[in-house]
């Protein structure tokens, strides 16, 4: 068995080895704010969550540390009701008997950080469901599509130029293991939907709306290329 | 209210020293900032931390415009005698939140 395991690594692909989450790549004050739930601000929101989740959700569902463990990690899926697939901030926000909850409000964030908060340290483990696949082929595409006036697609920087520097910051790896995450330069919580207008905003390309249907898909393949890595909500980044 | 995250200890011996650390969500709006209409959001900050231990003080601080959102502040007191740890945050719009904790020195 000892055997085994010891081959295990030799046989994933070398990409998988060398996979890096956001976190590997801070300054180690950043990395212990991370680490350090009395320090790191996005508990703030996870706090906040807590208290919406009791007033809210708990009637039904119940104890979060137990109802919504793993949830997040499993997220984007395939929503049956509107037939197409769903992140979990888009799921939270269309839930029924809770008030409707505005994409990127205080409210949304810090109930998505809450429902992520219960599966930090579970790797992320997206659906194996047929449906999604479609969505999960343009949001590759869309991901090697060049856009905006720069002329520059999300591969250009995040597959090729990975680990290099851009200005004073590194660039990550397209990793999205801590979303929602407080984020230093913003100084406060975002969902990834807000870190990819960043990202097309930067290329000087016109961001998507808030809750598009091309964000989930971006969101379906960056879930697949982190498969496997572990949750980190709340996290923070630079 | 705010939410605000507080490591203090609740035990200690005399003549210890704890380190207090305190986060609280706070927007530290600058006054400087336009927002994309151009019309300048008016100034939204914390203006002074208190911290108390059994009624003396033993922690100020003045905060400005230029501190970040969401402010951390760290110190630390000497443990005496048991009593309450009472942490007070005043702003501006009438900001003004209180915190206690009990340390109980044996």
């Amino acid at each position: 068995m000892r055997f085994l395991l010891a081959l295990l690594p030799l046989c994933l692909p070398a990409a998988a080895a060398e996979r890096r989450s956001g976190f590997d790549d801070m300054a180690p004050q950043t990395q212990a704010m991370q680490r350090d739930d009395s320090a790191n601000p996005g508990m703030l929101w996870v706090l906040e969550g807590e208290a919406l989740w009791a007033r809210g959700c708990a009637s039904c569902h119940g104890d979060a540390a137990l109802s919504m463990r793993g949830v997040a990690a499993r997220y984007p899926a395939w929503d049956a009701a509107t037939g197409a697939p769903i992140d979990l901030a888009g799921r939270i926000a269309q839930h029924q008997g809770a008030p409707r909850l505005a994409r990127e409000s205080q409210g949304l964030l810090a109930l998505t950080a809450f429902v992520a908060h219960q599966s930090r340290g579970l790797p992320i483990n997206p659906p194996e469901d047929a449906r999604l696949a479609p969505a999960r082929a343009r949001g590759a595409a869309l991901y090697t599509q060049r856009r905006g006036q720069l002329d520059l697609s999300c591969a250009q920087c995040h597959d090729d130029h990975a680990g290099r520097r851009l200005a004073g910051s590194t660039i990550p790896q397209a990793h999205p293991t801590g979303y929602p995450l407080y984020r230093l330069e913003w100084q406060g919580l975002g969902s990834l939907q807000r870190r990819l207008r960043g990202c097309m905003t930067g290329v000087r390309a016109e961001p998507f709306a808030y809750g598009a249907a091309e964000y989930v898909e971006i969101e379906l393949f960056l879930a697949r290329r982190a498969a496997g890595m572990a949750l980190e909500t709340p996290a923070v980044r630079p | 209210m705010a939410r605000v995250l507080l490591n203090i200890p609740a035990r200690a011996y005399p003549g210890d020293i704890l380190v207090i650390r305190t986060l609280i969500q706070h927007v530290m709006e600058t006054g400087y900032r336009p927002d994309a209409d151009g019309v300048v959001a008016p100034r939204d900050i914390l203006r002074r931390f208190t911290c108390t231990y059994d009624g003396e003080v033993v922690m100020e601080a003045d905060f400005s415009p230029a501190i970040a959102a969401n402010p951390y502040l760290t110190f630390t007191l000497t443990a005496t005698r048991t009593g309450t740890i009472t942490l007070r945050w005043q702003g501006d719009n009438g900001f003004d939140q209180t915190e206690t904790r009990e340390l109980v020195v044996v």
